[in-house]
């Protein structure tokens, strides 16, 4: 089989098994809903039940779920070719950090405001996770020429920690309640129950697909090492500089819509290299298509298995993914 | 900062802390003593629950300290205001009260004054063991107790009186309300009882993390007594976290009643936040504009004012019958 056949049949399989699950996804859930009466023009839509919890409670949901996890999958995969680090996630480099900081102020101090139908919430995770990666961007850039994928680690890494000390502060502040909520946001949740967040998230998300489509060819170069990409005539500090930068823009789109949502960055990318080896031309868009079906598959699972109450969805994915990380782990060594 | 153990919370942190695990923690100590130094330990704990339990063989206490707002109201109503030396940070005080020391809250009391405040009564919630085992270790004595739902407040009410010397009052104070309490329930009688949504958090202006009441604990007998089917009954538990869109399409209620500790809800406010409601039409609440917005301490606080707010609860649902 030629290499270009393998791709399309690859990307064929991928794409028909998440559009699979993401078309199976808003009929399954804690209330029976009949798809006759979904789609039935005749009776208002103020007045059909089974229409609104299909097209407000479950679809967007669908699509939340789809958006982040083909962004947080990605990212993953971008970032771990970038920092050639195959522990490396979307959060590495501070990104949830920064935005759960972001998200835990306002929260905490009870923040009133929204923004073209956007909550405070999202806008400050957002703002949270763009401070995070504009100081470990500088903090990288600051040792001289170039972008040292080393400081950028230790600079994420110690980024961290300083706002998880923060986000304690700020918790130790607050009342109960609050704090109780603000745990939950950390532990994930795609009840978006309007388009609006999934709208405002998807113009970033959008770009960074397009710097991604831009860099498999690179990716698998960096790979092996910068001084040998550099003489296969890559711009290194520009690739680096894109890859960084859309990746952790795009997790902060991400993380802004469904709070930060553990180890899809990192599962993901290592079931489709295993699956596929580890051509990025290959690897980036099946990673992105796995991560839509398995954050989507994964959010069923939050929403019906203690229904009417909500399990959070990055409880599921660390139960699924803490195991096979370790396994991982394991088997490297 | 709103009001710090709010009823709501305080039996969240109970589930965390069983009084079983606080004997547990006792029990690992005393066996690695002598005997001897065994018999002393057990003569001085049994010295140190003795006044718990029979309260009224005692003097009555002159120096109380309190971190829990709904004690501080008690003490206050009963008349034994006098004797209290602390109270918690977050406790209200009656107008005109002249203040008391702060010595912190639920979770973080700070122990340090409250020893320094030389207490001879320290009123603890079950869930704080470990204050407890500090307490005990000072030799200072300890009353603790647990609220579960409406009809505990009266019991607490009377325990406290009893053992602060006011026992005459408490029980007047208990019965009042007991009589209050079956006012409102004999207006409610026999009318129809709407299905309620009793929301007590979520993010602003958004419908996203929405806590809800389950069919256990205060804010569930509340609606009970004030004529109202809580939507969430079924479910044994105090709270329905993150109650999802579709959890409330199914559960339709008719009326959607939304209550904060704090004075958040201006009218522009209220405006906002019951617009953001409009994103469910098919709830029936949402059809005939049943969204209400309840906010004070009352609401939260499990003392003697909760009747106050299962009087205007009861306004709310039954407007007619006042």
């Amino acid at each position: 089989m030629s290499v270009r056949r393998r791709f399309f049949v690859t990307q064929a399989l991928f794409g028909g098994g998440t559009l699979l699950v993401c078309c199976l996804a808003p009929l399954i859930g804690p209330t029976t809903i009949s798809l006759t009466r979904v789609f039935d023009t005749a009776i208002p839509f103020a007045e059909n039940v089974d229409a609104q919890i299909f097209f407000i409670a479950r679809l967007p949901r669908m699509l939340a779920g789809a958006l982040v996890g083909a962004t947080l999958a990605s990212a993953g995969v971008v970032l771990q070719a970038l920092l050639r680090n195959p522990l490396a996630t979307p959060f590495t480099l501070g990104v949830s950090a920064g935005a759960s900081l972001g998200a835990m102020i306002v929260i905490i101090f009870g923040v009133r405001l929204s923004f073209l139908g956007v909550p405070a919430t999202p806008l400050a995770s957002f703002a949270g996770s763009l401070v995070a990666v504009g100081l470990v961007y500088s903090l990288a850039r600051a040792r001289g020429r170039g972008l040292s994928t080393n400081v950028l680690l230790l600079a994420g890494v110690t980024l961290n920690s300083l706002f998880s000390a923060t986000i304690l502060f700020v918790q130790y502040l607050a009342d109960f309640s609050e704090s109780f909520r603000a745990i939950r946001w950390v532990m994930g949740n795609l009840d978006v129950s309007s388009y609006d967040p999934i709208l405002s998230a998807l113009p970033m998300v959008g770009l960074a697909f397009v710097a991604f489509a831009t860099l498999p060819r690179t990716l698998n170069l960096l790979a092996l090492g910068t001084d040998h990409a550099a003489t296969r005539g890559v711009n290194v500090l520009a690739a680096q500089r894109l890859a960084f930068v859309s990746a952790s823009l795009a997790t902060g789109a991400a993380v802004s819509v469904g709070g930060p949502i553990g180890f899809i960055g990192i599962i993901v990318p290592h079931i489709v290299r295993l699956l596929v080896g580890a051509d990025h031309r290959v690897v980036l868009p099946a990673s992105a298509m796995l991560g839509a079906a398995f954050l989507v598959t994964c959010d069923v699972g939050a929403r019906t298995l203690m229904s009417p109450v909500e399990l959070p969805v990055g409880v599921i994915t660390a139960l699924l993914g803490g195991p096979f990380f370790l396994w991982l782990l394991i088997r490297h060594s | 900062m709103a009001t710090h153990s709010t009823f709501v919370n305080t039996d969240w942190l109970a589930s965390h802390r069983s009084p079983a695990t606080a004997s547990r923690q006792r029990g690992r100590r005393s066996p690695s003593a002598t005997a001897a130094v065994a018999l002393v330990v057990w003569s001085i704990l049994l010295g140190w629950t003795h006044p718990t339990r029979g309260g009224q063989l005692a003097p009555p206490p002159q120096r109380i300290v309190t971190v829990i707002p709904a004690v501080t109201e008690i003490l206050f109503a009963v008349g034994a205001d006098a004797q209290i030396v602390g109270i918690g940070s977050f406790d209200e005080l009656p107008a005109g009260a002249a203040e008391i020391a702060r010595v912190g809250g639920l979770l973080d009391p700070d122990m340090e004054q409250i020893l320094a405040l030389r207490p001879d009564l320290v009123v603890l919630y079950e869930s704080q063991t470990e204050q407890a085992e500090q307490l005990q270790r000072a030799g200072i004595p300890l009353m603790s107790y647990s609220h579960a739902g409406l009809a505990d407040i009266v019991t607490t009410i009377r325990s406290l009186g009893e053992r602060t010397g006011h026992l005459t009052q408490a029980t007047s104070v208990a019965t009042r309300l007991t009589q209050r309490l079956d006012a409102v329930r004999a207006r409610v009688r026999g009318r129809p009882r709407p299905r309620t949504l009793l929301v007590f958090s979520r993010e602003p202006l958004s419908l996203r993390n929405t806590y809800a009441s389950g069919g256990i604990g205060f804010l569930h007998d509340m609606l009970d007594v004030a004529g109202g089917d809580n939507v969430f009954a079924d479910i044994a538990d105090e709270r329905v976290a993150q109650l999802s869109a579709e959890a409330i399409l199914t559960a339709a209620p008719t009326v959607i009643l939304e209550i904060r500790n704090d004075g958040g809800f201006g009218v522009d406010i209220a405006e906002q936040e019951r617009a953001v409601w409009r994103s469910l039409p098919a709830v029936p609440a949402v059809v005939r504009d049943e969204i209400h917005f309840l906010a004070g301490s009352e609401f939260v606080v499990p003392g003697p004012r909760v009747v106050d707010a299962i009087e205007q609860i009861a306004r709310l649902l039954h407007p007619d019958a006042f």
